[in-house]
């Protein structure tokens, strides 16, 4: 019993049942399975985060999606009117996080791709780009680089899902994809 | 030697049971369920609030309830009744006396202490950073000052434990090796003391920070080594649930375990690469390679996931094997048919045992894979899987095991003998749907730790679909059956502790004696014989077919989203 000691002094070498042998071996080898099925994704799967991340200052990155923004606005939207950046095809696009805003939105082209690059200005905040569900953790002084290709036209909003204060549950953005 | 404690015997178990550690488990125990009440609260709170009709709280409120609920049930709730698992392991199960009482009391009041200080910062409102305090957010130091009390507190403790095994070893209180759940205990202390040197390493300076000693703490370096301390420590729950399961299925069925070696390298297993953890929780962040990530997620090679798949078969394997040797052997499945569904231990420990796994097990699997945290991570699937383990999982093999444990320590009666009854049925159903709602509401993009999902104040909203809404309402109602499940528990347990009957000593619910001497010895059973356990393998091999679908479905979600690289 198990809150007695063994029966059997020399417990480590009594034989061991068939099925607990058979259920071990089945255990380790779905282990593997789904061990290897990560680095077969990197290879065959669609869906992989690059690791291309850099350490940056809020002010650096704030003044390159400035710089982003000025160049290629073609509209506002919303009560606050933030401007909507429709920026070049396969370039690289920015979006700031700060309390408690997703700034600017974007407008990219169907299946076209884009380095998408994020940072914090603040707090940790959290990517989640909806109805797709992908979610990204966004610091403030580190820059992740992504590089996305939006297939679905259509309408994406930007929800913050890592706790940021008061605010929290008022910091969505946009995201819109067009037709080419 | 002199030995100057005093002992009582047990008169349902003939345990030797030395006083101080017999009031030290109770004072543990107890303030353990005190703090059960406070988290439930506040969690029901938040229930209530997420729940869209409703939306109880303020927004100020919700967010200092939220960090509130996750410190005093993650945290204290459960180490508080670990502690007293780790004494009742170390001298009521060994028979012998608590090394140094006057360090275990320390120990208490310690954690008392902090859990009080952490609990003051919160509720004055300027100390809301959730229960995870990710920097740059800052609390107010005595909200870090309160965890690091408390976290020092259980070092003490696991430290009492491992003094307790130096004396049982030294006064030959037990012959051979120590029982399989002392040697659960162990590993647990064993993982609990890298949990706490981990949080040291990253609250000690980020309590200087606060103060304004530091000017400044990376915010991924705070995660990775404030996980080792957070991931950790939800492993010495599994290890002191596991542990627990074991011991109940020794308790209520006279249960050895299949194997002493499977069981106790499944043991091993957790302390060799439960450590590898913190990344769990990293895979979407910038700054880590990829090979880190799957190397650290995968604990090596899911070799911890391969130690709890083994327990999921020899717990109930072991309960298996003791009622075929009792003659229910019609088929597979007499056996369990056959089970006490009505002692709330049993029920309490059965679907502790299966919720765990199929709710728990499974989805943590799925959101640790790297590519597939893509889909999930910071959503509500989040707190959906680990409401199904440390609710369903740990919480209600506790409270099963409190029904076997306070009545014998305290030899008194259950109050509410007929509640009792429905109690495991209750919690855990009405727990095991509010992990499955969020987690169904997570796979929907709805944001964890979220107040309004209607976007009401904000400039630009998303509209989430009715199901998501429809299921933070089910949630709401589901967390409302767990909750008076959870209270029927805690009035059931104090009312007993408080005005509960004497009771006599009831032999039908007493363990089995100690096997003594030579001829138990000798008449013993080995593993190989009689031990074989269809039931339980079918069951396993339904809990294989699930986990195996389910992954792949969760693959081909993923697959589905903008191509990503």
């Amino acid at each position: 019993m198990s809150i007695y000691p063994p029966e059997k002094r020399i417990w480590w070498k009594e034989p061991i049942e068939r099925s607990e042998i058979l259920w071990i071996v089945i255990a380790l080898v779905w282990s593997l399975i789904m061990f290897v099925m990560m680095p077969y994704w990197h290879i065959a799967g669609e869906q992989n985060l690059s690791n291309e991340a850099y350490r940056i200052k809020p002010d650096v990155f704030a003044e390159r999606t400035e710089a982003m923004a000025e160049k290629f606005t073609v509209r506002e939207e919303g009560d606050t009117g933030t401007p909507v950046v429709h920026p070049p095809a396969g370039s690289d696009i920015y979006m700031l996080a700060r309390l408690w805003e997703w700034w600017p939105v974007l407008e990219l082209e169907k299946d076209q791709t884009y380095r998408l690059h994020l940072s914090s200005m603040d707090y940790q905040h959290g990517f989640s780009l909806l109805p797709e569900n992908i979610n990204l953790q966004v610091h403030p002084d580190y820059e992740m680089v992504v590089t996305i290709k939006p297939n679905r036209i259509g309408e994406y909003s930007v929800v913050c899902n890592e706790f940021c204060g008061i605010g929290h549950h008022t910091m969505v953005g946009k995201i819109h994809v067009v037709a080419k | 030697m002199i030995n100057t404690s005093n002992y009582r015997t047990c008169p349902d178990t003939g345990f030797e049971i030395d006083l101080n550690a017999d009031k030290l488990i109770k004072w543990n125990a107890v303030s353990g369920v005190v703090f059960l009440l406070i988290g439930g609260l506040f969690g029901l709170g938040v229930a209530l609030t997420r729940w869209p009709a409703v939306h109880l709280l303020p927004a100020e409120w919700f967010y200092m309830a939220l960090t509130a609920h996750g410190f005093d049930v993650l945290l204290v709730w459960i180490i508080f009744f670990e502690v007293a698992v780790l004494y009742f392991a170390g001298a009521v199960l060994l028979g012998s006396r608590l090394a140094a009482p006057k360090v275990a009391w320390l120990a208490y009041w310690m954690m008392l202490g902090g859990a009080i200080v952490t609990n003051i910062a919160v509720l004055r409102g300027d100390s809301s950073v959730m229960f995870t305090s990710y920097v740059p957010m800052k609390a107010a130091p005595d909200f870090y000052l309160g965890i690091i009390v408390f976290a020092v507190g259980v070092l003490l403790a696991c430290f009492v434990f491992f003094g307790t095994l130096v004396i049982a070893k030294q006064d030959k209180t037990y012959s051979g090796s120590v029982p399989l759940v002392v040697f659960g205990a162990t590993v647990a202390a064993i993982i609990a003391v890298f949990t706490i040197a981990a949080g040291a390493i990253i609250l000690i300076p980020t309590l200087l920070w606060s103060v304004g000693y530091i000017g400044h703490i990376d915010t991924l370096m705070y995660k990775i080594v404030w996980w080792a301390m957070g991931h950790s420590s939800q492993q010495v729950n599994v290890v002191v649930h596991i542990s627990l399961w074991y011991a109940l299925a020794a308790i209520l069925f006279g249960a050895k375990p299949l194997s002493e070696k499977v069981s106790r390298t499944a043991f091993l297993l957790y302390i060799l690469f439960l450590q590898l953890a913190s990344v769990h929780h990293l895979l979407v962040e910038p700054g880590l390679s990829s090979e880190y990530k799957i190397f650290n997620t995968s604990y090596a090679l899911y070799l911890a996931v391969l130690g709890s798949m083994i327990h999921g078969l020899t717990v109930p394997g072991a309960v298996e094997a003791a009622q075929r040797k009792k003659g229910y052997n019609k088929g597979l499945f007499e056996w369990l048919r056959k089970a006490p569904w009505g002692n709330p231990a049993f029920a309490g420990f059965a679907l502790s045992v299966v919720m765990f796994g199929f709710l728990g097990g499974i989805t943590g699997v799925m959101m640790g894979a790297e590519q597939l945290n893509i889909i999930i991570h910071n959503t509500l699937y989040v707190p959906g899987h680990f409401h199904g383990t440390v609710v369903v999982g740990t919480t209600l093999a506790f409270m099963a095991f409190s029904y076997w444990f306070v009545p014998v320590l305290w030899q008194k009666e259950l109050v509410l003998p007929g509640l009792a009854k429905w109690q495991p049925y209750l919690f855990g159903i009405g727990m095991g749907l509010v992990s499955v709602f969020m987690m169904g509401a997570g796979t929907l993009g709805v944001p964890r730790r979220h107040w309004d999902i209607n976007f009401s104040d904000a400039a630009m909203a998303y509209e989430f679909p009715g199901a998501a809404h429809l299921m933070m309402g089910l949630n709401g109602m589901a967390a409302l059956v767990g909750g008076l499940g959870a209270a029927i528990f805690i009035l059931n347990m104090v009312g007993t502790i408080l005005w509960g009957k004497s009771k006599t000593p009831a032999v039908a619910t007493a363990a089995p004696a100690p096997p003594s001497g030579g001829a138990a010895v000798l008449a013993g059973h080995g593993s190989s014989e009689g031990m074989s356990v269809p039931g339980t393998f079918t069951l396993a091999l339904i809990f294989l077919v699930a986990f195996v679908l389910y992954y792949f479905v969760n693959w081909k979600y993923l697959a589905g989203v903008w191509p990503l690289s």
